[in-house]
């Protein structure tokens, strides 16, 4: 499995990491990121697009086991 | 061998390992610092404490054991013989180059580049310096009405400072937002106590040692402590020159983001990343354009590093990757007080924009159309909705690029 971060005190919900990764990350109806912590390893290529492509560079992955 | 080690060097470097890339790999800078993030530089960055802790890219596992030559510089290159020449004039050899050189600020006059009190903005250590300036009361002249002069003035008033900006054309950043946000934005910038001289140049800057002032093409005077010069970019190709490629505007390549001679055949072994490559986009009808927003460099570098890759492995899946499309979509943000705007796509080519959601003096999405085809999108806010044009802009061979980006 892959366990996904976001840093809450830098996310400002620009939304690319949902272009990159729309199974993993979404924009609620107030425009706020919303996030699945723990995704399947097949999720993991997308969320590394993810992670480069996020303006405030605020996601991260957690080693996982 | 990656010549610039800012974001496209990174992520050209993390690509090729990616891609399977197991060998050495160099990367040389002339700044001291690792890779990190320009962004934030002109807004949160600049409002609190500039460090390079604050901005830096993380490592990845992956490109643990790359070579980091910062404080490099790298002053010129022969092609044909694959070789570079160093700063101290050593010469180091390589199997594949690639130039992720990006851009440098340019100036208003020669003098200002050491001239106390003015400023331009492209490295931590450039925020460092103008952050210790922009104390309260200090009186700041911005030249260039873009993004990065428009977001200066919004941190520096947050700051306390007097602020006025200089720009040449009728409205701050008319070109990527259009007449009717760009009227908008300047309305909240000036409610919050930034002075504009718009349609406006700067013919001398005034003061000895240190900045007094400036002196405008009407005769005018706006006297200063602070001069931030955010007047746009020279592409870093002059170490290039000499070799045989097409550097005007940018270098240019192929779609596999290989260097042009100036027959206009590839080098095989020689790449360009980022704000220094001028690449055909299958969305704007693969009329080679550099474009200079954040997520190109990432774009670009993902490109050629793959490629790159297979093409130093000898794998016959290259010819495929070559063939594959390259459509990266131009995103674009900008913070400015509370101000959040985020773009897909090229505004700038637009001849009319439209309000398609809210209202202009709230939350409010624009787009941008050449006839019927929409080639652009940029929201205050209501960022789903933004987001919901992503596809509409990026449509192969949408629209050709007449001139280059802005």
């Amino acid at each position: 499995m892959v366990n996904v971060d976001v840093d809450r005190t830098q996310c400002q919900n620009f939304g690319q990491c949902v272009v990159e990764a729309p199974k993993v990350f979404r924009l609620n109806a107030r425009d706020e990121m919303e996030y699945t912590p723990v995704v399947d390893d097949s999720e993991l290529e997308n969320v590394e697009a993810a992670i480069d492509v996020c303006p405030m560079q605020a996601i991260s992955l957690l080693a996982g086991r | 061998m990656i010549v610039g080690a800012s974001l496209g060097g990174l992520r050209t470097a993390e690509a090729l390992r990616r891609s399977g890339y197991a060998g050495p790999l160099e990367v040389f800078g002339d700044e001291l610092h690792a890779p990190y993030n320009r962004p934030p530089l002109s807004k949160d960055v600049l409002g609190g404490e500039v460090s390079h802790a604050a901005v830096a890219f993380p490592q990845r596992a992956t490109t643990a054991d790359v070579e980091w030559r910062l404080g490099t510089r790298v002053e010129s290159a022969d092609l044909e013989r694959r070789v570079v020449c160093t700063a101290d004039g050593s010469e180091v050899r390589y199997r594949a180059l690639v130039a992720a050189t990006g851009l440098r600020p340019k100036r208003l006059f020669p003098r200002t580049a050491s001239l106390a009190g003015a400023f331009a903005l492209r490295t931590v250590d450039d925020a460092g310096a103008l952050r210790d300036a922009l104390t309260p009361g200090a009186r700041v002249v911005v030249v260039g009405s873009g993004f990065l002069g428009c977001e200066v003035a919004a941190t520096a008033r947050r700051l306390g400072c007097e602020v006025t900006v200089v720009g040449s054309a009728r409205l701050p950043m008319q070109r990527p937002l259009g007449a009717a946000l760009a009227a908008e934005v300047m309305r909240r910038h000036e409610e919050r106590g930034v002075a504009f001289r718009m349609g406006m140049s700067v013919v001398e800057v005034q003061g000895g040692e240190a900045v007094e002032g400036v002196r405008l093409a009407d005769g005018s005077e706006l006297p200063c402590d602070v001069l931030v010069e955010a007047i746009g970019s020279t592409r870093n190709t002059e170490w290039l020159s000499g070799n045989d490629v097409d550097a005007e505007e940018g270098l240019r390549t192929d779609s596999a983001m290989r260097v042009l001679r100036a027959d206009g055949r590839s080098w095989e072994d020689v790449f360009a990343v980022g704000d220094v490559a001028r690449f055909p986009n299958a969305i704007y009808g693969e009329v080679p354009a550099a474009i200079e927003h954040w997520n190109i460099p990432t774009e670009t570098a993902k490109r050629a590093g793959r490629i790159l890759a297979l093409q130093l492995a000898g794998d016959p899946l290259l010819d495929d990757a070559i063939a594959e499309r390259f459509a990266p979509v131009p995103s674009f943000w900008s913070d400015q007080y509370d101000i959040r705007l985020l773009a897909y796509g090229l505004p700038a080519l637009a001849d009319r924009a439209e309000l398609l959601a809210g209202s202009v003096d709230g939350d409010c999405v624009f787009g941008y159309f050449v006839g019927s085809r929409m080639v652009g999108v940029c929201g205050i806010g209501m960022r789903s909705a933004v987001m919901g044009y992503r596809d509409e802009v990026s449509r192969y061979g949408h629209v050709a690029i007449g001139e280059p980006a802005p």
